[in-house]
């Protein structure tokens, strides 16, 4: 009972990154801020640090990723910290373990944090309140993924120099996204002015209250944006209920020279991957060099991530 | 048994449209002899037992419609006699106990064993409910007739709705003969496919699948215009949306004839409670929205809903210490019927004597039992109360075996001071 008590104590003052709700504005700049001293490191030939060195940080992946688990592992590597991976098809969780005892398990080893990423939204919240580590959210059902949303506003003030008066188009399956909340919440916390683009059918319930102006159409929702940030469509949604076809959804929907054109000319694309070339992208406009920030995402993802690790690591 | 004179006590009985100051007496076969004003202080026999109410409220004792027990199969969640205790604490002494046990009740062998542990093991009168269809499937009707004549009082699938028209069509037209009397949840089950919680703002912020308020409504409007068709006694088990009452009222303009119930979660919580992913507040039907909320509250302060039901659904802690996706649907909340009922009425939302009366006469008229209300000759079962007592609830003093309340920690007013089941006292509070 008392170790709750305690762990009540520490959830106040926010040691763990669930959401970018919950987060402030400070705690958001600090983060940022750290971050774009690690893009520099992570460009140069020695890249090991040795701020986390003695530290554990266990990565829970409970849904297949690839690139967020990677990029987690070798932030902490970086960092110095002991990094282990739990490879959870062949743990007990697929034995009928729940969370709440794999957390309590885990925590029994004395890590210092745990990325997690769960297909149920609320998990990361769930497991913060049973451990005493600082818990990292990799994304979590279609709630949140705020290292996502952290990674791409580092790209845009990379590439902008600032978030704050920028227009934003989010566009796609808005419905299923955890990144698109995510950056919901940050770009508007940072002051750009956000626009979602998507059918109807993956328009989630009452989404403008979050303060975004909503559009089904293209070139309405992208006119004059400067940041084009495009969705991933996972291939169960393109057929049946949701949508038509994919041809369909392309034609109104994918992102396409000419429906770039309404943007600003100098607008960016961003897109959290994996791609769906000829369904929500056109592929050459995915690889256009002046256009396309994708590979950068991915690179300035590391260097966030490494800062995510720092400040709630630290912190603890 | 010696006859019991209750005197000094605010009588509530909604059936005769009484409240006023008076006694009851209880003869020594536990039935009412007679009740009211009449009953007075004066010249009492010394033979009697004699209990000063001290001008608190007396009324009939809860009849609630809709409550789980967990036997037979799930008796780690609740069992007929911690059942019965918590009934008792809450001022409930009648319950329809719903068919979704496992084995699900849908057979008459199942019955006998049902009436046996419900007499065996609690002190409560236990009027069981079986499923409208075999292993509540949907899929086959079971023996209305038969199990009617074995005791069976209704007709549901409990947490389960007959999604097949052409069954529930038949299953209307079919019961109409026997005038049972059928009770539907009513949820479309693709349309609230994986749904958690209602689907609106908070279901987008948490990322959880929403329960569109279209589900409730379009098996309502199905249901009610089958009603058009076969006349059966139809019974809505609760409602959660305001949509849903518009389609109720119109419904009873039209002159249909057919009862609705509301959860008395839904009249006092609403989809905010559910804050960070509470697990205790996922409940089937899901809380909406506030105005919701003041929409169904002011349904029963109308008249359009007739019912209020604890929708008492123990789950034991495990079932509840899972992601919000993963844990098991439904509240604890027999022993707190009353006293959050009593905060609309507090609130000045609900008259005293509707508010008592959807408890009581009302679930009482529409299952066909003499229970719920002071009639001469009824079964003395009653409830004291002390309206003003305030009280936090506290988890630990729930007597349910189960102990997921949905408002630990709330601040309520009025307790349950004695319950009398068949004139025995069988509850006193300390």
């Amino acid at each position: 009972m008392a170790a709750i008590k305690k762990l009540k104590a520490v959830k106040i003052e926010q040691n763990h990154l669930l959401g970018i709700q919950g987060l402030s504005f400070s705690q958001i700049s600090q983060i940022l801020d750290q971050a774009k001293e690690f893009i520099a490191l992570n460009k140069s030939t020695s890249k090991k640090l040795d701020i986390l060195r003695g530290k554990t940080q266990i990565n829970l992946f409970f849904e297949p990723s690839t690139r967020t688990q990677s990029s987690f592992e070798l932030a902490g590597k970086r960092l110095g910290a002991d990094v282990m991976s739990m490879n959870i098809v062949n743990s007990a969780i697929k034995k009928g373990e729940t969370l709440i005892d794999t957390a309590m398990t885990l925590n029994a080893m004395h890590p210092d944090i745990i990325v997690i990423r769960h297909q149920d939204s609320g998990a990361p919240n769930l497991l913060s309140q049973k451990v005493n580590c600082a818990v990292i959210n990799a994304g979590d059902g279609r709630r949140e993924h705020p290292t996502q949303a952290l990674l791409d506003a580092l790209t845009i003030i990379n590439r902008k120099g600032k978030v704050e008066g920028l227009r934003i188009a989010i566009c796609g399956d808005i419905l299923h996204s955890r990144v698109a909340r995510s950056n919901i919440y940050l770009m508007n916390m940072l002051g750009a002015e956000v626009n979602v683009v998507a059918p109807n059918t993956l328009l989630p319930h009452s989404i403008e209250r979050l303060g975004v102006k909503v559009f089904t159409d293209m070139k309405k929702g992208l006119d004059n944006c400067d940041v084009v940030m495009m969705l991933r469509l996972q291939n169960e949604r393109m057929q049946g209920s949701y949508l038509p076809s994919a041809r369909e959804y392309y034609e109104f929907f994918g992102l396409t020279p000419d429906k770039l054109k309404v943007a600003n000319k100098n607008a960016i694309i961003m897109h959290p991957g994996p791609m769906n070339r000829g369904v929500e992208i056109d592929t050459n406009l995915a690889d256009d060099i002046n256009k396309s920030v994708i590979r950068e995402q991915v690179e300035l993802g590391v260097a966030v991530r490494m800062a995510c690790l720092k400040i709630f690591c630290k912190e603890n | 048994m010696k006859e019991k004179y209750l005197i000094n006590a605010r009588i509530i009985d909604p059936k005769n449209d009484i409240d006023e100051i008076g006694g009851l007496i209880i003869d020594s076969k536990g039935q009412i002899k007679a009740c009211g004003k009449k009953v007075s202080n004066g010249n009492l026999p010394s033979s009697v037992d004699k209990i000063d109410i001290k001008k608190q409220v007396l009324i009939p004792g809860i009849v609630d419609m809709r409550v789980f027990v967990g036997e037979p199969g799930y008796e780690y969640k609740e069992n007929f006699r911690t059942l019965s205790n918590a009934a008792l604490s809450g001022g409930v002494t009648s319950v329809v106990s719903m068919p979704n046990t496992s084995p699900v009740i849908d057979n008459v062998s199942m019955v006998d064993f049902l009436k046996r542990r419900g007499r065996d093991k609690s002190r409560i009168n236990i009027f069981p409910a079986a499923t409208l269809t075999k292993n509540a499937e949907g899929k086959q009707m079971t023996e209305f007739g038969l199990l009617k004549r074995k005791g069976i009082i209704a007709f549901t699938d409990g947490i389960k709705t007959v999604q097949d028209p052409e069954v529930m069509s038949r299953i209307m037209n079919f019961a109409s003969q026997s005038q049972s009397l059928i009770m539907q949840h009513a949820e479309d089950n693709i349309l609230a496919k994986d749904g958690l919680i209602n689907e609106g703002e908070i279901s987008t912020r948490l990322g959880l699948k929403g329960i569109p308020f279209l589900a409730e409504k379009i098996i309502v409007e199905r249901d009610l215009s089958f009603l058009e068709e076969y006349f059966c006694k139809y019974h809505i088990s609760q409602i959660s949306s305001e949509k849903t009452i518009s389609v109720i009222k119109k419904a009873k303009n039209e002159g249909k004839t057919f009862t609705t119930g509301v959860s008395i979660n839904n009249l006092s919580l609403n989809e905010n409670d559910i804050g960070d992913f509470r697990t205790f507040l996922k409940l089937s039907p899901p809380l909406r929205t506030e105005n919701d909320r003041q929409a169904l509250v002011e349904a029963v302060n109308d008249g359009t809903i007739d019912v209020i039901v604890s929708d008492h659904k123990p789950q034991d802690e495990e079932s509840k210490r899972l992601t919000f996706a993963q844990a098991a649907t439904g509240a604890s909340g027999v022993e707190t019927l009353l006293p959050l009922a009593l905060e609309l009425f507090h609130n000045k939302k609900i008259k005293i004597k509707k508010l008592i009366a959807s408890i009581t006469t009302n679930p009482a008229k529409i299952l066909g039992i003499t229970k719920g209300n002071l009639d001469k000759g009824s079964d003395a079962d009653i409830c004291v109360i002390d309206v003003n007592k305030p009280w936090v609830v506290d988890k630990s003093k729930i007597k349910s075996k189960s102990k997921n309340t949905p408002i630990e920690n709330r601040k309520l007013q009025g307790k349950v001071l004695k319950t009398f089941v068949k004139g025995e006292l069988a509850y006193e509070s300390i």
